[in-house]
């Protein structure tokens, strides 16, 4: 089996590499378009800003042979973002296949809702193959700002003032908001679960 | 619901822990990766290593054993300890750090915290503040604890945030080492009235203290080393502690 992961100039994928490792897969990085297309499995991961890593992305078509992959694609936290319609990160349109906008996190009043999220939250309603075996109300670690909102795709839900989607699946696209590589032994079953898709 | 964070810190020195540490459950205490592996799998929510070597060769080892680190342990961590430019940090997060920490550097050369911010993002920028309270204030002291300065710490952590750190890891002088429990004002005056998450630091002693700092003070996090090293607190026992009393953590 073939797992790529998408090389572009957004994150830290180190501990995505090192995450593989552990489930005994060898995660090849890379930016080359052929590599992409004729991997099994496609992780499209990223930390960073929408409009910068949108722009690099578009400037390499990147954008265009992600979104017409047919083989099963894992986007995490900003590649999550990325697989949306849109993103209020400096007012940014994205490659589209979930039907869903991505959006700050607003306090309600100043300072009672710290700005990005970090830490350890739960996701529920969780009904997708990514999280077979793994309980409801797991804890999964994150760190963002922005949100994708929830609808038809949301396929597990977090609460953080409001409840927005922590995972998004249509068709042979798979996205969660939360890093699973840094999520412990849930995060991990998350993995194996995409994996053996 | 975002769930309070137990963080227990490694002091390394030369890629060893320090401080006597007694685990008769792993082969080498002195191995930080089997450490906070240790600490992963008792359910830690994340670790700190902090880097107390005053070697020039500390920044390859270091870099080395953050990839050890990386490969290893699957729950985040912060690097801290000599970080003073763009160049240190691009290779501790290349290497699989998740954050790192910057303390006396950023307090010298405030710009440190914007080019950081902008390189990386906030939320791999972690600012250490050391505090002590006198003359009825609490002022930001610098290389360990050793350098007096007239800044308020109040004060530095708010202009670090409009800054670009991401976290603010606040620890007393005063109550380090007392285990007394952890500077309840000065935690929840910055946990408080700062929008990003605050990390206390220094004094905890028994279960309670950090029911209180999440509770009284509302700290996102707290920090502890030699209680865990020594086993007087467990992590599996501290979390079930506070579950229990209804403090919202992973469980």
């Amino acid at each position: 089996m073939k797992t790529v992961i998408i090389k572009y100039n957004a994150g830290n994928i180190r501990s995505l590499q090192f995450a593989l490792e552990r489930l005994g897969v060898n995660g090849i990085v890379t930016d080359d378009h052929e590599e992409i297309r004729s991997a099994d499995k496609v992780i499209f991961p990223g930390v960073g800003e929408a409009s910068t890593a949108m722009q690099y992305l578009k400037e390499r078509n990147l954008d265009k042979v992600i979104a017409d992959l047919k083989q099963p694609v894992l986007g995490i936290c900003l590649g999550m973002q990325l697989l949306c319609r849109y993103s209020e990160e400096n007012d940014t349109p994205c490659i589209g296949v979930f039907d869903v906008d991505v959006k700050k996190f607003q306090s309600p009043v100043e300072n009672l809702l710290k700005i990005p999220q970090i830490g350890w939250n739960n996701i529920a309603n969780l009904h997708s193959v990514l999280f077979e075996h793994v309980p409801e109300n797991s804890y999964m670690y994150f760190v963002h700002s922005y949100y994708a909102a929830l609808g038809a795709d949301t396929v597990a839900i977090t609460n953080y003032v409001i409840n927005y989607s922590a995972s998004l699946q249509k068709d042979n696209f798979y996205a969660v908001q939360f890093h699973p590589e840094k999520s412990a032994e849930a995060g991990a079953r998350i993995i194996q679960n995409f994996l053996n898709i | 619901m975002l769930t309070k964070r137990i963080i227990p810190c490694l002091d390394i020195k030369d890629g060893r822990t320090v401080k006597g540490i007694n685990f008769e459950n792993i082969r080498d205490a002195g191995d930080p990766v089997e450490l906070g592996a240790l600490y992963a799998a008792q359910g830690a929510d994340e670790l700190v290593f902090l880097d107390i070597t005053a070697t020039n060769e500390r920044r390859k080892t270091l870099a080395e054993l953050v990839t050890d680190i990386a490969r290893h342990i699957n729950i985040p961590f912060t690097v801290g300890g000599g970080i003073s430019s763009v160049a240190d940090v691009s290779v501790l997060l290349q290497s699989g750090a998740d954050k790192i920490s910057v303390n006396t550097s950023a307090f010298r050369n405030p710009e440190l915290i914007d080019q950081l911010s902008r390189e990386f993002g906030s939320q791999c920028i972690v600012l250490a503040i050391d505090t002590r309270f006198e003359d009825g204030d609490w002022y930001v002291y610098l290389n360990g604890g050793r350098v007096k300065t007239d800044i308020k710490a109040f004060d530095w952590a708010k202009e670090a945030v409009n800054r670009g750190a991401g976290e603010i890891l606040l620890t007393s002088m005063n109550n380090d080492g007392t285990k007394k429990g952890f500077a309840l004002d000065i935690t929840g005056q910055l946990a408080q009235q700062l929008n990003v998450p605050v990390i206390a630091s220094g004094g905890a002693g028994n279960m309670e203290h950090f029911q209180e700092v999440f509770e009284v003070a509302q700290a996102d996090a707290a920090l502890a080393a030699s209680i865990f090293h020594y086993k007087e607190i467990e992590i599996p026992a501290l979390k079930t502690f506070l579950y229990n009393n209804g403090v919202n953590i992973r469980f």
